[in-house]
C-alpha cells in the first residue's frame, strides 16, 4: 500500500519534471538555420568534390601532367583523364578530366597520389541534379571558370 | 504465454519492414503474432547487402578504405581505425605515437555521437519525439569538430597506414575541451528527461532480460553485454592502439534487460568523455604520419585486430597471399550477433517491447548486411 | 424575423450548424498551427516558417494539397466500410458543439441532458476507428483499432465516475447550469483530484500522447490511419482535433468554470473569450504533454487505469457523496 501511492508520488513528479525541462527548452532560442535562406559557415576543411588547383603560373593554369596515377589508383574508377601531345610543349597537355562524382567515395587517393599536388578538395556541398549526367563534372572546364 | 497447439491457429503473421520506422533501415521482421504478442520473430537480412567482403578480395588493399567507412556509418572512425590496424599488423608498420593519440579521440568522438544518435533513437522508439532533438543538437557540436579535421561529417576516411590524413590543431583541442564540458552540463538533463522518467522505467524494465550465459552463446558484445554484467571491452580485454595509457572504467550493470543496455551506454559517454580529457592532456608532439613505403605489399600470412565499435567487438581478419590484394578479408560486426539473440529473447513478447528491445540493441542494418 | 421564410427556431437551429461546422474547421486550422508550433519549439527549431507570415498559411496549403490527392483504395479493402469510416468519425464530432455553451447566449442548443448527449456522441468515434481498422484490411490497422477500443472502454469508466461528483454537486445535466453553478468558485478548487483525473482520461479518450496506441508510429506504422490518403486521412486528422477540443470543452466546462472570468462589456456573448482561451491553454497543455513523454504500453495502459483512475474515482465519489450529504 505504501509502495502504491509512492510509486504514484514519485512517477508523478518524474512527468513533471520532464514537462519542466521541455518547458525550459521551449524558451531556448532555435537552434536550426532555415538552410537554403540562411547557410551556416562551412569548415575550410571540409572535403567536396576534387577540384584542380589553379595556379596562375603555369600556362595551363593547373599542375596536372596527365600522368595518370590519380585515374590509376582511384579505388572507384571514377577519373578519366587524357593528355596530349603538343608541338612545342615539354610533356603532355591535359585536354580532358572528368571525374564521376556518382562514384567518387571522397576517400582521398587521387589528391595523396599526385605528384605534382594538382588535385584539392573543394568546398562545394550542394550538389544538385536530375540525371546522372549532371554529376560528370569536367574539372579543367571549372579550373578555367574559376578566377 | 502459452504456446498451446489450440492457440496456433490464431496465429497470423506480420511482416515488419523493411520500411517499418522502428527497424532503422531496412531489417524485416517477419512476426508470428498471437493478438498483440509476437510468438516468433524471425529477422530476414540482406536488404542492404553491398559485398564488401569480396570487394575487400578485388581490389588492392588501400582501396578498401572507404568501404570500413560505409559499414557502420555510426562508427566510421572505428571502422577505419580498425582496417589500419589490421594492415598495419599483417605489415609490421608502426603507427606514430601521436597518431594514435589522435585516433584514440577521433573514435571517442565517434563512439560519443553514436551513443547520442542512439540515445535518441531509442526513445523515439518508445514514443517521445523531442529527446532526439536534444540529442541532435550535442552530436551536432561533435560533427562539427570532425568535419573540420576529417572534411567530412559521417563516412570519414580520415586514417591511413602509418597514421591519420591531418594533424589536429590548437582550435581542434580547445573545441573539443569545450565539447566535453559541454556535454558534461546536459548529462544531468537527460537523466531527469529520460532516465528518471517513469513512463520511460517502465517500458525498459525487465523487457529483453537475459543472462551473460546466453550472451556468450549467441556472440553478444558490447553494451549489451556489459548490461548483464560481463566487463568485457576490447579495449581493456585486448588493448589496441593507446588505450592501454588510460584510466577509464568498464561500466557494467546486472539486470541484463533493455534498461540495463541503456545505462551501460549513458555510462560510457561519461567514460569515453574522461577518455578524451587524458588523450588531449598527454598528447605527444611528433608527425602525425609515419614514414612508409608508397606502395606496401602485404606479406603472405594472417592478421586479426580487434576494436570496440559502440555496438561491440568488431574483428578483422585479413588474409594475404604476398600481393598487394587481399586473398581474403574476414569482418566480424557486432550488430549481426547482436541481432541473432532476437528471436530468442523476444519470444511471447509484446510487440511495444519488441520495439524497445531492437532500440536497446543499437542494431546499425549496413553493418549487418555489409 | 416575423416575416422570414423559415420559422426562426430553424434559421436559428441553420445558424448554430454553419457555426459549429466553422469552429470545426477554425479549430483543426489553429490547432494544426499551434501543434506544429509548439513542438517546433519544444525540440529548438522554428517548426513551419515558409508559407505565409511565420508559416502561418501552412495548414491552408496543406488543406489544398490533401483535397487534391489521390484517394488510394487499396484492392483488399472493404469498400464500403473503407469510405465510410472517416465520415463515421468526422460527423459525430461536429454535434457536440451545439450544445456546448461558449457564453451564456451562445449556445446552440441547452439540453437537459447536454452531458450525457455529448458522451454518448463521441462514444460514436471508437466505431468510426474499428471501422477503419477493420475496412482497411492491414494488421497494423486493426491492431490499432483494437487497441483503440480496448483504451476507450476502459478509460470512458473513470471519466464518468469523476463526472458523477460534478453531477452530484450541481444536481443537473445542462452544461448551462453545470457553468451557472461555478459562479464564483470553480470545481477545480473543490475537488482538484477529480479534475486531474478527468484530464487524463480525457488525453486517453482524445487517442493523445503518451496514450497514442491507436496510431504508436514506432510501432503500427500509423495504426489505423495507415492505409488512408487525402480527404479520407484529413477528415480523421480533423476529428482528432475536434475531439480534443471538445473533451478541453467539456473540463473547461466542469472543472474550470467555463465563462466565468473577469467582467466584460457585453459579456452575455463576449465571455466567450475566456471560454476559448481555458479550452486553448489545455490543448497546448495537451500538446506540451506529447512532445515530452514516451508512450506508454498497451498492457500499462489498462493496468493504469483500473489500478489508479478507477479505484481514485470511486473514492472521489464516495467522498463527494458523504461531504454532500453531511
Ligand atoms: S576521392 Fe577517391 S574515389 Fe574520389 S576520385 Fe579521388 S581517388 Fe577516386
Ligand atoms: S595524378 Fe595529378 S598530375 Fe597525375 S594525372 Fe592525376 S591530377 Fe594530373
Amino acid at each position: 500500500m505504501k509502495d502504491y501511492f509512492a510509486q504514484i508520488f514519485t512517477g508523478g513528479k518524474s512527468l513533471l519534471v520532464g514537462m519542466m525541462i521541455t518547458l525550459r527548452e521551449f524558451f531556448r532560442p532555435v537552434v536550426t538555420v532555415q538552410y537554403p535562406r540562411e547557410r551556416l559557415p562551412i569548415s575550410p576543411n571540409y572535403r567536396g568534390h576534387t577540384i584542380l588547383v589553379r595556379d596562375e603560373e603555369k600556362p595551363e593554369k593547373h599542375r596536372c601532367i596527365s600522368c595518370k596515377m590519380c585515374e590509376r589508383e582511384c579505388p572507384s574508377g571514377c577519373i578519366g583523364l587524357q593528355g596530349e601531345k603538343r608541338e612545342g610543349v615539354k610533356g603532355l597537355v591535359l585536354v580532358r578530366y572528368r571525374l564521376d562524382f556518382t562514384k567518387c567515395s571522397l576517400c582521398g587517393t587521387c589528391v595523396e597520389v599526385c605528384p605534382t599536388d594538382a588535385l584539392d578538395y573543394s568546398n562545394e556541398y550542394r550538389h544538385v541534379g536530375f540525371r546522372r549526367e549532371d554529376f560528370h563534372y569536367d574539372l579543367l572546364a571549372m579550373v578555367e571558370e574559376q578566377k | 504465454m502459452s504456446t498451446t497447439p489450440e492457440f496456433r491457429e490464431h496465429r497470423y503473421v506480420l511482416n515488419m519492414g523493411p520500411q517499418h520506422p522502428s527497424t532503422h533501415g531496412v531489417l524485416r521482421v517477419i512476426l508470428e503474432m498471437e493478438g498483440e504478442y509476437v510468438m516468433d520473430p524471425q529477422p530476414v537480412l540482406g536488404y542492404g547487402h553491398r559485398m564488401h567482403e569480396k570487394m575487400a578480395e578485388s581490389r588492392s588493399w588501400p582501396g578498401f578504405l572507404p568501404n570500413a567507412a560505409r559499414m557502420d556509418y555510426l562508427a566510421s572512425l572505428i571502422y577505419n581505425h580498425g582496417y589500419v590496424g589490421v594492415v598495419e599488423r599483417l605489415a609490421g608498420i608502426e603507427a606514430t605515437p601521436r597518431a594514435e593519440y589522435i585516433r584514440v579521440i577521433t573514435s571517442e568522438l565517434n563512439r560519443l555521437q553514436s551513443h547520442l544518435l542512439w540515445l535518441g533513437v531509442l526513445v523515439l522508439d518508445l514514443g517521445a519525439f523531442t529527446p532526439i532533438m536534444y540529442t541532435f543538437e550535442d552530436r551536432e557540436k561533435i560533427l562539427d569538430i570532425l568535419e573540420d579535421v576529417t572534411g567530412s561529417r559521417l563516412t570519414y576516411c580520415y586514417m591511413r597506414v602509418g597514421g591519420v590524413v591531418r594533424d589536429i590543431d590548437d582550435k581542434f583541442i580547445e573545441r573539443t575541451r569545450e565539447y566535453i564540458k559541454w556535454q558534461r552540463s546536459r548529462m544531468p538533463m537527460y537523466d531527469k528527461l529520460v532516465t528518471g522518467n517513469i513512463i520511460f522505467r517502465k517500458r525498459v524494465e525487465g523487457i529483453g532480460e537475459f543472462t551473460p550465459d546466453l550472451a556468450r552463446r549467441y556472440g553478444l558484445t558490447g553494451p549489451v553485454l556489459r548490461g548483464t554484467g560481463v566487463a568485457y571491452d576490447i579495449r581493456r580485454a585486448e588493448p589496441y592502439s593507446v588505450y592501454p595509457d588510460f584510466d577509464f572504467e568498464i561500466p557494467t550493470e546486472t539486470g541484463g534487460d533493455c534498461l540495463a543496455a541503456y545505462l551501460v551506454r549513458v555510462r560510457e559517454i561519461e567514460q569515453s568523455l574522461r577518455i578524451l580529457e587524458q588523450a588531449l592532456d598527454r598528447l605527444p608532439e611528433g608527425p602525425f604520419l609515419a614514414k612508409v613505403p608508397k606502395k606496401i605489399k602485404l606479406p603472405a600470412g594472417d592478421a586479426t585486430y580487434a576494436v570496440e565499435s559502440p555496438r561491440g567487438e568488431l574483428v578483422y581478419h585479413l588474409t594475404a597471399d604476398g600481393s598487394e590484394v587481399p586473398y581474403r578479408m574476414k569482418i566480424r560486426v557486432p550488430s549481426f550477433s547482436n541481432l541473432s539473440i532476437l528471436p530468442e529473447v523476444c519470444r511471447g513478447m509484446l510487440l511495444s517491447d519488441l520495439c524497445a528491445c531492437m532500440g536497446s540493441l543499437d542494431l546499425v542494418i549496413p553493418e549487418i548486411d555489409r | 424575423m416575423t416575416d422570414s421564410f423559415l420559422p426562426p427556431e430553424l434559421l436559428r437551429i441553420l445558424f448554430a450548424a454553419i457555426c459549429a461546422i466553422v469552429v470545426v474547421f477554425g479549430n483543426a486550422l489553429v490547432m494544426g498551427y499551434l501543434e506544429r508550433k509548439f513542438a517546433g519549439r519544444f525540440q529548438r527549431r522554428p517548426g513551419p516558417m515558409e508559407v505565409g507570415w511565420q508559416g502561418l498559411l501552412q495548414l491552408a496549403v496543406d488543406g489544398v494539397k490533401l483535397v487534391g490527392k489521390q484517394l488510394v483504395i487499396p484492392r483488399q479493402a472493404d469498400k464500403v466500410l473503407y469510405r465510410i469510416a472517416p465520415i463515421v468519425s468526422f460527423a459525430p464530432a461536429v454535434l457536440p458543439l451545439l450544445v456546448i455553451p461558449f457564453s451564456p447566449k451562445l449556445q446552440g442548443r441547452d439540453f437537459d441532458i447536454g452531458l450525457i448527449f455529448i458522451l454518448a456522441v463521441v462514444a460514436i468515434n471508437v466505431l468510426a476507428i474499428l471501422i477503419a481498422g477493420w475496412g482497411s484490411n492491414n494488421k497494423y490497422s486493426l491492431l490499432g483499432a483494437m487497441r483503440s477500443v480496448a483504451q476507450n472502454v476502459a478509460y470512458e469508466i473513470p471519466m464518468l465516475l469523476t463526472l458523477l461528483s460534478v453531477i452530484l454537486v450541481t444536481n443537473t445535466f445542462s452544461l448551462k447550469g453545470i457553468v451557472a453553478a461555478q459562479e464564483g468558485l470553480w470545481f477545480i478548487l473543490v475537488m482538484p483530484v477529480a479534475f486531474l483525473i478527468f484530464f487524463v482520461a480525457t488525453v486517453a479518450e482524445t487517442n493523445r500522447a503518451p496514450f497514442d496506441l491507436p496510431e504508436a508510429e514506432s510501432e503500427l506504422t500509423a495504426g489505423f490511419m495507415t492505409e488512408f490518403s487525402g480527404m479520407g486521412f484529413s477528415l480523421f486528422f480533423m476529428a482528432e482535433y475536434t475531439y480534443m477540443f471538445i473533451a478541453c470543452s467539456l473540463t473547461v466546462i466542469l472543472f474550470l468554470g467555463g465563462w466565468h472570468g473577469p467582467p466584460l462589456p457585453y459579456a452575455e456573448y463576449t465571455s466567450a473569450l475566456w471560454f476559448f482561451l481555458k479550452v486553448y491553454f489545455l490543448l497546448i497543455v495537451m500538446i506540451w504533454i506529447r512532445w515530452t513523454f514516451p508512450r506508454v504500453r498497451f498492457d500499462q495502459l489498462l493496468n493504469f487505469c483500473w489500478k489508479y483512475l478507477v479505484p481514485f474515482s470511486l473514492v472521489h465519489l464516495l467522498v463527494t457523496a458523504v461531504v454532500l450529504k453531511i
